[in-house]
């Protein structure tokens, strides 16, 4: 068990609008922490906020948000009406499988918000809380597909393998600091992102069953979270030889 | 998707939208006939269209809460389980629940559901004060009993034809407890039981279970249960400590379909006479929380497998109270003789109704479940009948086979709601597999 961070601590949460993000925030805000959302468009969120404020009881507040504009990220932490105690970034972009090797337009953006963008937000987060005294933590979104690339997702998977080295680094550069940062790396999750896919039924997860795995590896210190069984569906997949791999389709 | 109500009988193959906002309902309306579904807790086709079914699933915000005047306002996905377990702790209770939690308010609304406490409390439409609908054209419309009142009147109760709930507003009321003060009875008659019914008027919630597998003497002989909310002088200990504080209980799953055999006339008849005398055995009076009083079968998830891979027919009918004892009577011989009758019955006494196509109305109702098999259509057809001739009315919330005809001669406001969607050209824009059947 390691000491979670005060309930009286607001949690941010970029990227509030991702349905694993919003998940996340209800566990939170269930047990008393308020909640800052952070949205590219706050105007279509007011019902989300008002959700929030009659289950929870707690203070929600929306914010502008673009993760693109990597320049504003530090005043935007400075001008929250206070700052969190935990952050949750959710920013990310799947594409569609054409783009990968299409349209490099399409393609620097899925690279720009899958890695660029939540990189440096969270380093502009973790600079933030480094104020704090006391326990705080950095909850960043990565991915199975940034284990090893596949044909139907390497750009995506590509980006989210730099997000997951980049937050490797930070939780070793904050190693001794009280600023955990975990790295979570969800599977298949049936979310808006994957709305509409055939997804492999017995592996995927719903966003709140994800959200609550996620709380309890907060409780116990865990800091890299691939939810069951994704951990040893990727061992054997990274440990496939690399002239096999190439073979292989799935 | 292969979609069905909770009966898993029809399964039909649906396309099926989920919008995020009303905005995106705006999108499927008005593009083909419809029908909005909630939670998937009606039994029958109410809420299938192969075209467009609409799921309020992702419609599900909680909009504001007066805690002053227990006014709660939300969107129409959001699940009575959700408004347990967020005003419970804090004292409040809604209005009418049906017999499980796990339904949306825009189900609530479109069935206009009832409780064991209709007696006192009318259906659920009765406290809902406004609601926003997004009729046929794509407006949106806030209806009450003062404002656009032929709407909301043709709603409650309107199994989603009259167009998309997507908001309403409906008083909770406040309780001193999580807990009910249940008695248990036993009557050996259905005179008996009704005598009790009539007995209990002043008890805010009773509900009778019914053996339908036995004629003769014992016929209509019931397990008979009455409740309040407790008060706090009532409870003692770790209860009175915490008051409001919810019991959480584990939901187990039916892992698979029973083969259909399981349930036969012999295995029927035996788990009846074995609740009967167990409810006969019961100790009277105890305090239990109230999932265990309202929802006893939320603990078995996916229950409907009981009933094997057909799925199973519910069947609830109300008679007029003069017609009741004559009526009842017809319908317990006839389904006790065919030996369909499932442990699943259920009997209570509803208070008076207004309403245009609500189904309660002042006088008994009778609650079935049946294994899908073709036996049991041929037995249902004629319970239509005696229905009919008792002048009673037959739930839609629970149909998924009546035929036109049946359906009007049991609802004498067919016409008024027919010409009401005419009117409003909301034929055109919202059908159910249902609807289309009764010619509604």
């Amino acid at each position: 068990m390691t000491e979670m961070p005060s309930t009286e601590g607001a949690v941010l949460v970029l990227g509030a609008g991702s349905d694993i993000a919003t998940a996340l925030a209800r566990e939170f805000a269930e047990i008393g922490h308020p909640i800052q959302l952070a949205v590219r468009e706050p105007a279509s969120y007011e019902t989300l906020k008002s959700d929030f404020e009659v289950r929870y009881q707690v203070p929600v507040s929306l914010h502008r948000f673009d993760a693109l504009e990597i320049h504003d990220h530090d005043a935007f932490m400075a001008a929250l009406p206070s700052t969190p105690h935990v952050v949750v970034c959710a920013v990310g972009l799947l594409g569609e499988p054409g783009d990968q090797g299409g349209d490099s337009t399409k393609m620097e953006l899925i690279m720009r918000t899958n890695y660029v963008a939540p990189a440096l937000a969270m380093e502009a987060a973790a600079k933030a809380l480094a104020g704090i005294d006391g326990p705080t933590a950095l909850i960043g979104m990565s991915s199975v597909a940034g284990d090893r690339g596949r044909a139907t997702n390497y750009v995506y998977g590509s980006a989210k393998a730099g997000l997951t080295a980049f937050l490797s680094g930070l939780r070793q550069k904050l190693s001794g600091t009280q600023v955990l940062v975990m790295t979570v790396k969800p599977g298949f999750v049936r979310t808006r992102m994957t709305e509409g896919m055939a997804l492999p039924g017995i592996l995927v997860q719903t966003p709140e069953n994800l959200a609550r795995q996620v709380m309890a590896a907060l409780k116990s210190g865990r800091l890299i979270l691939y939810p069951f069984p994704w951990r040893y569906i990727m061992a054997i997949i990274k440990s496939l030889p690399e002239a096999l791999f190439m073979r292989v389709r799935f | 998707m292969k979609l069905s109500g909770w009966g898993r009988y029809p399964v039909l193959d649906c396309r099926v939208h989920t919008p995020r906002s009303p905005e995106a309902v705006r999108g499927h309306v008005g593009d083909g006939p419809l029908i909005p579904r909630g939670n998937g807790r009606s039994y029958g086709d109410s809420a299938l269209n192969t075209g467009c079914t609409l799921s309020t699933a992702r419609l599900n915000h909680m909009l504001s809460f007066d805690a002053e005047a227990a006014v709660l306002a939300c969107e129409s996905g959001v699940l009575l389980a959700d408004i347990l377990n967020v005003f419970v702790p804090r004292g409040f209770f809604p209005p009418v629940t049906p017999g499980t939690k796990h339904v949306s308010v825009g189900g609530m609304i479109a069935a206009d559901v009832h409780g064991k406490n209709h007696h006192v409390a009318g259906s659920f439409g009765r406290h809902v004060l406004w609601m926003d609908i997004m009729v046929g054209s794509g407006e949106v419309m806030r209806c009450s009993a003062d404002k656009n009142a032929e709407l909301f009147h043709h709603t409650i109760g309107g199994m989603g034809l009259t167009g998309v709930i997507l908001r309403a507003a409906f008083k909770l009321v406040p309780v001193e407890s999580a807990f009910i003060l249940s008695e248990t009875l036993a009557a050996g008659t259905l005179d008996e039981v009704m005598e009790i019914f009539e007995d209990s008027a002043l008890w805010t919630y009773s509900v009778a279970w019914i053996d339908c597998s036995v004629a003769g003497p014992a016929l209509g002989r019931s397990i008979f249960y009455r409740g309040e909310h407790c008060r706090l002088g009532e409870l003692t200990g770790p209860k009175r400590a915490s008051p409001n504080r919810i019991v959480k209980r584990k939901t187990r799953n039916i892992p698979v379909e029973l083969p259909g055999w399981v349930l036969n006339r012999s295995t029927m008849k035996a788990l009846n006479a074995l609740y009967y005398w167990w409810g006969r055995l019961r100790p009277r009076v105890e305090i239990v929380d109230y999932d265990s009083f309202f929802y006893p079968l939320d603990a078995l998830g996916e229950w409907f497998r009981l009933y094997g891979r057909g799925g199973f027919l519910q069947y609830q009918c109300v008679l007029p109270k003069n017609q009741s004892r004559e009526g009842l009577t017809r319908i317990l011989a006839a389904v006790a003789r065919s030996g369909q009758a499932s442990p699943l019955s259920v009997l209570k006494l509803f208070g008076p109704q207004e309403g245009v196509l609500s189904f309660p109305m002042e006088g008994y109702t009778l609650a079935l479940d049946f294994p899908a098999r073709p036996r049991v259509f041929d037995l249902l057809d004629r319970l239509d009948g005696i229905v009919a001739d008792h002048g009673g009315h037959i739930y839609l919330a629970k149909d998924s086979r009546m035929a036109a005809a049946a359906f009007k001669k049991t609802q004498p406001n067919v016409e008024q709601f027919a010409d009401f969607r005419e009117a409003q050209s909301a034929a055109e824009h919202f059908a159910s597999h249902q609807s289309e059947r009764l010619e509604l």
